[in-house]
């Protein structure tokens, strides 16, 4: 049973990640109409280039991490000005070749650029794990799942109460109706990309200090798809509720095999099965929007 | 049947004859897709603190009127080829609809358009993105807002959900949140029940009134905007083929067989509207 609850809470700790980066997913796409495969990419530069200036360059963390973040912003919007800007009004296929492109380019860079086999991040927190209910806990974990909720505060936050938050919703529903409102429809396009990925980076960061830095960062790309379907392609909400099931469902798949059935790769393929019966019992996903229809 | 003056007239504070209006559009002329001309030639004047509608049949070109002024537009792939459109002083045709609203003019688009997926305090809020002075300001405005639309007050569900009525008064409430200088006020009475058109148009009567909300009006409802409005243009395909004072045109009897007939009557002039045209030329 405790092997059940280890894996409970790894599921959670994962999924509120997952949650994380599906949440910048649902941003770009919200607000600019992109489905970027290039999501998981964001994490897999991201930390490597956090891991660089830490390591290589021997910055002390904090400035490293800001350095980190403000060059990310950067890329995001070069991303979205010279990439995706001359891609507005083409066949939403043409985009996703474009964004598909993307990632393997981007894969491809970091590869060649910081090689692939994994490296670790220096030790910034340097505890031993902590004991919660009678189960360990690494403290890496732990801030994962503390720097997991912080952003999910921090994305509420900023899209209910803030000016720009209340910009990009406007424009995600109606690009007119947001001009009509004196915004800039290109300055909220940049800006949903250097938000999706800074904070990108930052869960690469995370999982690097729990993992280490590797290509395999950029898998978590792909658990994302899931995530997002689950929850409704342009839900935030939806993304973490799609997020924990996905984290949660592959712990539970694990244990499932682990103890009972021994197929193996369990871990991988359960999310998939989910999503394919959710999407036939709600094609919408479970958040996603219809729209509001007026009695 | 003559139409009954609307009793409650706001009455336009004197202004000099000298006074430059503060929006006046000069013989614009409008181009869709680069080779649709949908305005040729149009020119209005909107003096401070008044409001002037804009009246005509459905297609005359009320909307890109209102369009071109707002700099929207440009959404549409549509643009200023010709005349230009002076605000304050400024030539400002063919800006962008940001910089307009910065400008200080705000359009009201038809069909309300507030964002349905939102509150009805967030959508206020929306209206004042572009403004500068600051949160307890923006909050003052919020209440006075409400207070001058108290229904919204109670509704605290999505925006999408209310009635059409509540919506347009949303919209109007959301333009007043920037503070503009000149409102664009497009078809508000579109698909409202006749009570509801009657509360509509009191609510720009009182803005304009106790606010100084200078407002240039577009409706196909020609009796209730000329109660509202101390002047008034007439388009139709794409040309202004009348202008006056509220009286003038009030007493005007074309306007009055086109434009102000009663119910039923309305329909049937307005089938004529091609052959009359061609029997009398306007201008
Ligand atoms: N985006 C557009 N592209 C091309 N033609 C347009 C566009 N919008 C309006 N038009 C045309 O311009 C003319 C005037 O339309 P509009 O300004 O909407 O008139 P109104 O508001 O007076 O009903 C119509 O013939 C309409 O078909
Ligand atoms: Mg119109």
């Amino acid at each position: 049973m405790d092997l059940f609850f280890q894996l409970l809470i790894n599921g959670i700790i994962v999924g509120t990640l997952y949650g994380v980066v599906a949440m910048c997913f649902v941003l770009i796409y919200k607000s600019t109409q992109v489905v970027n495969f290039a999501q998981g990419e964001f994490l897999l530069i991201g930390a490597w280039i956090c891991w660089t200036i830490l390591v290589q360059f021997e910055v002390p963390f904090v400035f490293g991490f800001l350095i980190t973040l403000a060059f990310m912003a950067a890329l995001g919007i070069f991303i979205q000005m010279v990439v995706l800007r001359p891609m507005i009004g083409e066949p939403i296929i043409s985009v996703i070749m474009v964004t598909i492109g993307l990632s393997i380019f981007m894969r491809a860079f970091s590869n060649w650029m910081f090689g692939q086999s994994a490296v670790g991040f220096p030790d910034v927190f340097g505890m031993n794990a902590v004991n919660i209910g009678g189960l360990r806990v690494e403290p890496a974990y732990l801030m994962s799942f503390v720097v997991s909720l912080f952003i999910m505060g921090g994305f509420f936050y900023f899209f209910k109460y803030s000016r720009y938050g209340l910009a990009m919703r406007a424009t995600a529903f109606n690009q007119q109706v947001a001009q009509s409102l004196g915004i800039s429809v290109k300055q909220v396009f940049a800006m949903a990309w250097a938000i999706s990925a800074m904070v990108s980076a930052l869960a690469g960061v995370v999982v690097g200090m729990v993992n280490g830095v590797s290509s395999a960062l950029s898998f978590i790309g792909i658990k994302v798809f899931p995530a997002v379907i689950l929850g409704g392609l342009d839900s935030i909400i939806g993304a973490v509720v799609g997020g924990l099931i996905v984290g949660v469902l592959e712990n539970m798949a694990e244990y499932v095999d682990g103890q009972f059935l021994y197929w193996g790769n369990m871990l991988t393929i359960a999310p998939f099965w989910v999503l394919i019966i959710i999407l036939v019992v709600k094609p919408y996903g479970l958040f996603g929007t219809k729209d509001i229809e007026r009695v | 049947m003559a139409p009954a003056a609307p009793s409650t007239v706001s009455s336009p504070t004197p202004r000099s004859a000298t006074a430059e209006p503060i929006l006046s559009v000069n013989n614009i002329e409008v181009v869709y897709d680069d080779v649709i001309l949908v305005l040729r030639g149009v020119s209005l004047d909107v003096p401070e603190g008044e409001v002037v509608t804009l009246l005509g049949p459905n297609g005359a070109g009320k909307t890109t009127t209102l369009k071109a002024i707002s700099g929207l537009l440009r959404t549409e792939n549509g643009a200023v080829t010709r005349g230009e459109i002076r605000f304050m002083g400024e030539n400002i045709a063919n800006m962008s609809p940001e910089q307009i609203v910065r400008k200080g003019i705000f359009q009201v688009m038809e069909g309300r358009r507030i964002v349905e997926d939102m509150t009805v305090v967030e959508n206020l809020r929306l209206g004042a993105f572009t403004r500068r002075d600051g949160g307890s300001a923006i909050k003052r405005d919020l209440e006075m807002v409400l207070d001058y639309f108290p229904r919204l007050r109670e509704r605290t569900g999505l925006a999408g959900y209310l009635s059409g009525g509540e919506q347009q008064m949303l919209a109007i409430g959301r333009a007043m949140m920037a503070r503009p200088k000149l409102i664009l006020l497009d078809e508000p009475s579109m698909g409202l029940a006749p009570l509801l058109v009657k509360e509509v148009f009191t609510i720009i009567r009182t803005l304009n009134r106790e606010l100084g909300m200078t407002t240039l009006l577009v409706e196909q409802n020609a009796k209730m905007a000329l109660g509202a409005a101390s002047y008034g243009y007439i388009m139709e395909s794409g040309k202004v083929v009348m202008d006056g004072t509220q009286s003038d045109l009030l007493g005007n009897e074309d306007v009055k067989e086109f434009y102000l007939g009663g119910g039923g009557e309305h329909r049937k002039s307005f089938k004529n509207l091609k052959s009359y045209k061609r029997r009398k030329r306007w201008l």
